[in-house]
């Protein structure tokens, strides 16, 4: 394994992570849920009064916070290589696998991980272990 | 006041994944080609949320209420299950193909990212898909209580169109194979009594 000291920034992945890691704090404890984004989003396929609300909030917050960055410091476009074929596949496949799965990177990987549950634990393990070796086929065997 | 809360958690949680890096999808690529050269960002950013996460839920345990007196929704199912196993095995092929997850995704929806506004409308079908899944799940198992219906399970295959073929089980025993071409996605054939 051959680190890229290049690329590795330690110290803004730890702050933004430390962020993240309040915002669930927040969401459990004033809300009392999960701060799972895959969750929030498929809640809105069944949607109940009281619970539209709050859902859409959150994912406001979400896309509003680059305009909110971008007003203090400079935020590029990420470049992004997939084209529309990839990126379709990869949307339908993260929408179908995190609903059956009942999480993704936030409600498993961090809120589920922080409540030292077994689900989420083994659910992170899974879908690391699966985009490990995804990557692996598409750039170090396919390509 | 549950929205405002859920807004301001939300937009800390974006200002956490652009502040990480993770909004940006070549990122989180650098992170799982561990046979490249690998960028462990991610790594410390998940360390970094749970650091804090850890702490919030410990105090959430200990409650029956949150913090302004409402009640506490906490997930209940405890068992690992065929559903967990295949659908974070999906997720996590899907995540490897383009580097995004729900989080980042609507965070570069928000930057305006056209590519970040395909993968929403996709990842919002996706799980739609699901939903009609699951629908018709529970109407078939209305229908199997009734008295003529069939004890026997039900293998559904899907043909996907660009995607990488995931393996599924096949039902055991007698059972109806339904062939569906949908557009574009590949679903996991899953079984059910």
């Amino acid at each position: 394994m051959v680190i890229d000291w290049n690329s590795f920034t330690p110290w803004s992945a730890l702050a933004g992570g430390v962020l993240i890691g309040i915002a669930a704090a927040l969401f459990v404890l004033l809300n009392g849920r999960i701060a799972g984004i895959s969750g929030i989003i498929g809640g809105l396929f069944r949607p109940t009064l009281p619970d539209v609300g709050w859902r859409l909030a959150f994912i406001a917050g979400l896309v509003i916070a680059p305009s909110l960055y971008a007003a203090f410091v400079y935020l590029p476009l990420p470049k992004i290589d997939a084209e529309f074929g990839m990126l379709t596949a990869a949307g339908l496949l993260v929408g179908i696998g995190t609903r059956y799965g009942a999480g993704c990177t936030s409600g498993h990987g961090v809120c589920g991980i922080s409540r030292l549950s077994p689900r989420a634990i083994v659910a992170t393990i899974l879908f690391m272990v699966s985009g490990f070796a995804t990557v692996y086929v598409v750039r170090h065997l396919i390509a | 006041m549950y929205a405002v809360y859920a807004f301001v958690a939300g937009l800390v949680f974006g200002l956490g994944l652009i502040v990480s890096g993770m909004s940006n999808p070549a990122k989180v690529l650098g992170f799982l080609d561990l046979a490249g050269k690998w960028d462990p960002s991610l790594a410390l950013v998940m360390g970094g949320a749970i650091a804090v996460g850890v702490i919030g839920f410990a105090v959430a345990r200990k409650r029956t209420v949150t913090l302004v007196g409402t009640p506490m929704h906490l997930p209940q199912a405890r068992d690992i299950d065929r559903r967990l196993v295949l659908g974070s095995l999906v997720f996590g092929i899907g995540w490897g193909l383009v580097g995004f997850c729900p989080g980042p995704a609507l965070v570069a929806l928000g930057q305006g990212h056209v590519k970040a506004f395909i993968f929403v409308v996709a990842m919002l079908a996706g799980m739609g898909i699901f939903e009609l899944l699951e629908q018709r799940k529970t109407r078939r198992a209305a229908a199997h209580d009734a008295p003529h219906a069939h004890g026997t399970s039900h293998a559904h295959g899907a043909h996907a169109k660009a995607t990488p073929h995931v393996a599924g089980t096949h039902a055991k025993g007698a059972s109806h194979a339904h062939g569906q071409h949908a557009k574009g996605h590949q679903r996991v054939r899953r079984e059910h009594s």
